[in-house]
């Protein structure tokens, strides 16, 4: 008896299960600012460390150190409009805390905590309490106070790559398995797909000191820095227990399946969280988004990583950023966007309406 | 030890009936206190203000370009509210609601209360919030208003009084809970031994309520799609209309989501456009719609209003209540519960004078320094003037625009307000006090037991708005009776 009216009172409070548009694109765009966070996290932490190998050095190769850095991320011009000279101390501060910056971390996590903010009626409460966390943290701090303290930047950058894995791994024992949990995901791999590509294609950019230098220290130490950039240097290790091959790097970031930050493993998962999000059965491709979708994961199933070389590595990579970012858009526009209200259009119509009542 | 020191003073004090006596229901609260050292209550203090700035229980300042985020002050010694009082307290408020109610059908009906000459007609007809636009609309249920935040004070002899009633878009319920929850993780053992009512009951009231109230067409086994609507996130509300949507499970929407066809209106969602059946919203009736009332509104949804009068979706609270939370209707309040309910206010007003009635009118000008003086339609606690500290300018400021406009102008002599130990950084001293309980009209009338206890921080003030440097306490009532 008392069983059935509880069942009663469930029935009673159980309300249809949407998601607004715009709560879905905000879990979407929290996600992939943290990724994007975390990320750039790692790309600073690695080649300031990478610097320290290299003992002094001059002014001018700082700046081929780190100009390429700032091209990947496509800010190297505000950044020349704001500083001199490209040397660490300025890049890490203008990537890390300027504001002005919109990719710099400090406008990654308060952009994710800002989008939280405005779904934090959805997301659960620890999950919000990290992003804020990380926010209060970051805000906390600044370039001086970072430099000067005893473990420098590591540690600074260490604490923002735990605050992501914490908001992610929260996430996973916190936030049910609906269509919310599906925008995130979907956001957090897009992000990270596009910056493997963007972090392989540094190399491409970096110039060695000298052409005999191919193959030699410096060379094997950036080769290295890339995989340290993705996380990847152990997992590289255990799989090829061999030397730091530029071949070889390439073929396990873009092509090895089990490796969660490679290129094909994101693809991957991108393909399976837009089949949930549309709602179509696995195998079918029935809109656009899941087509294009699904090209790419063929052609990435399909290419040896020597094909790529022939091909280019840099055009390779281009070709995959590009139809990555396109339907990153097709999704956007198809689940997340609605054009926004014209007002005055709106207005008048319903007091037209009206007058045609009275 | 804490309280050792502590002044009563010349004020009703809410802990202490003489220096060193608590009140018997304090007994418990009293003696929790004198057993911890200052620092430890420092401890505590700072604990759960660092809990309010991680969880985000705060408001922005935008005064400052820096967008920065402060929580609202809270004072961790709770008030106690025996269950005698709170018997009184409750009975009050439903009596108070129900009478309201009823006097809001009657003039947006028949207006016999106005044929009558109970209340003078012209105060309702030109009271800023009468909507003639809703003569003889039917709301469902005939009910206006679903969430009610009435202000409670004491005076010297310890009489709770209304002082107001809010029944537009109350707010601070959510704070009642937050600060509920804060205090079971500094004092947990002090629950289980004092015998504290539970507040949590209030979301599930809350949607109870709202489902209560959809539109005819539902059954009573149906489920009515419930929204709550805010003005966005930079509202200095938005972390409570967050707090409460996600309390009750139902979406929070901004205008923007929502779109009105057909005369029904739909939020936005991935899957397309679905319908809203009831919508709690904490925006005003003037920026509900601009297609009807305020047009520069970018806060509301164009046909709500249409959409509203065709019965097909249901608003909480109703569009129009405002006429009788104004401070002009206050005034007449123990007449409307006298002539609806044919009974005696059980919760009485605080002496009231009225600019528009002539003799109280010269009363009020001859005494303008002795008495507060309070714009019919502001909340908030601007458009006041507490005649007793006020500038020279400011008193004749007032003058002047009471003699420009009597209507929209109440006096009332100034009450003392109860104090209550609290915490200044380093010792215990009386501060003034109101409190504000939150009634729901659903089904039948509910009164969460509790409420929000509003503190005026400043020494000797009487101004208790967070918008003006208040603070909050957590309220218990308790549950049994507390013998001598």
């Amino acid at each position: 008896m008392s069983t059935t009216l509880q069942q009663d009172e469930v029935a009673k409070h159980k309300q249809e299960n949407v998601m607004l548009s715009r709560v879905a694109g905000s879990l979407y765009w929290m996600s992939r600012y943290l990724e994007r966070a975390e990320n750039m996290a790692r790309l600073l932490d690695v080649n300031l460390q990478l610097l320290l190998d290299f003992g002094q050095v001059a002014d001018e190769d700082m700046k081929e150190h780190w100009v390429p850095i700032l091209k990947s991320a496509g800010d190297d011009e505000q950044f020349f409009e704001l500083y001199d000279t490209a040397n660490s101390a300025n890049v890490t501060e203008f990537m890390t805390f300027r504001s002005e910056n919109t990719s710099s971390i400090f406008s990654c996590v308060a952009n994710a905590r800002e989008n939280a903010r405005q779904v934090r009626d959805q997301i659960s409460s620890e999950m919000w309490e990290v992003l804020n966390e990380a926010y209060l943290f970051i805000k906390g701090s600044d370039a001086q106070k970072v430099w000067a303290s005893g473990n420098g930047a590591s540690e600074f950058y260490d604490q923002i790559k735990r605050y992501s894995h914490l908001f992610q791994g929260i996430t996973v024992s916190t936030f049910s398995r609906a269509e919310g949990f599906e925008f995130l995901q979907f956001g957090k791999y897009l992000e990270r797909v596009d910056k493997t590509t963007r972090l392989l294609d540094i190399k491409y950019h970096l110039l060695l000191p000298k052409v005999t230098d191919v193959g030699g220290a410096v060379d094997t130490a950036q080769w290295q820095a890339v995989l340290k950039s993705t996380s990847a240097m152990e997992a590289y290790r255990r799989f090829y227990v061999a030397d730091i091959l530029p071949w070889k790097v390439a073929e396990f970031l873009i092509f090895e399946d089990s490796f969660p930050r490679s290129i094909i493993f994101g693809v991957q998962q991108l393909d399976e969280f837009l089949h949930l999000i549309g709602e179509s059965p696995k195998g079918e491709y029935r809109t656009v988004g899941e087509r294009r979708l699904g090209k790419l994961l063929n052609r990435l199933s399909f290419t040896t990583v020597d094909e790529v070389f022939q091909q280019g590595l840099h055009q390779f990579l281009k070709e995959c950023q590009e139809e990555i970012s396109a339907i990153g858009e097709w999704v956007y526009e198809t689940y997340m966007y609605y054009a926004p209200v014209d007002m005055e259009a709106e207005i008048r119509f319903h007091q037209q309406q009206e007058q045609q009542q009275q | 030890m804490l309280l050792n020191n502590y002044q009563t003073e010349d004020f009703y004090d809410e802990m202490f009936e003489a220096p060193g006596v608590p009140r018997p229901h304090y007994a418990g609260v009293a003696q929790a206190l004198g057993d911890i050292s200052s620092e430890d209550f420092v401890n505590k203090q700072t604990a759960v203000e660092a809990a309010f700035m991680r969880s985000g229980v705060t408001f922005t300042v935008y005064s400052d370009n820096q967008g920065t985020e402060r929580i609202f002050p809270f004072d961790c010694v709770p008030r106690v509210i025996s269950a005698e009082e709170w018997d009184v307290i409750e009975r009050g408020l439903i009596q108070r609601i129900e009478a309201l109610n009823l006097f809001l059908h009657d003039i947006y009906h028949e207006q016999k209360i106005l044929k009558d000459k109970v209340v003078p007609a012209a105060v309702v007809m030109s009271a800023k919030h009468f909507r003639r636009e809703f003569m003889n609309f039917e709301v469902p249920k005939d009910i206006y208003v679903h969430i009610c935040g009435s202000d409670l004070i004491r005076d010297r002899d310890g009489n709770y009084l209304v002082l107001e009633d809010n029944l537009r878009c109350p707010s601070g319920a959510s704070y009642m809970l937050e600060n509920r929850a804060a205090l079971k993780r500094v004092f947990p053992q002090l629950f289980s031994s004092i015998g504290v009512s539970p507040v949590s009951t209030y979301s599930t009231a809350l949607l109870d309520s709202l489902q209560y109230c959809a539109p005819p067409k539902f059954a009573s086994d149906d489920h009515p799609n419930v929204v709550l609507l805010t003005p966005g996130v930079y509202n200095s509300a938005y972390f409570e209309h967050a707090f409460l949507a996600r309390q009750m499970g139902v979406p929070i929407v901004e205008g923007r989501d929502l779109v009105v066809r057909d005369y029904k209106v739909y939020m936005r969602t991935t899957a397309g456009l679905v319908r809203v059946d009831v919508i709690y919203r904490r925006i005003d009736d003037d920026f509900i719609d601009p297609s009807v009332f305020r047009a520069d509104s970018l806060l509301g949804v164009p046909g709500l209003v249409n959409a509203y009068r065709a019965g097909n979706v249901s608003l909480a609270n109703s569009i129009g209540t405002g006429v009788a939370d104004d401070k002009v209707i206050y005034y007449y309040v123990p007449k409307i519960i006298k002539y609806y309910l044919d009974q005696d206010p059980i919760l009485p007003n605080v002496d009231t004078f009225m600019a528009g009635v002539p003799e109280d009118r010269s009363y009020i000008l001859e005494n303008l320094d002795k008495l507060v003086v309070k714009s019919a339609n502001e909340a908030g606690g601007y458009g006041m003037l507490m005649g007793p500290w006020a500038s020279k300018a400011d008193i004749e400021m007032f003058r002047k625009n009471i003699e420009a406009d009597p209507r929209n102008f109440i006096a009332q002599k100034p009450v003392s307000l109860s104090r209550h130990p609290t915490w200044t950084g380093d010792a215990f001293e009386g501060r003034h006090v109101d409190l504000r309980p939150y009634i729901l009209y659903g089904k039948k009338v509910t009164v969460t037991p509790g409420g929000l206890t509003r503190v005026a921080l400043t020494k000797g003030s009487l101004v208790v708005n967070s918008s003006q440097g208040g603070g909050s306490k957590d309220t218990w009532v308790l549950r049994q009776p507390v013998s001598r």
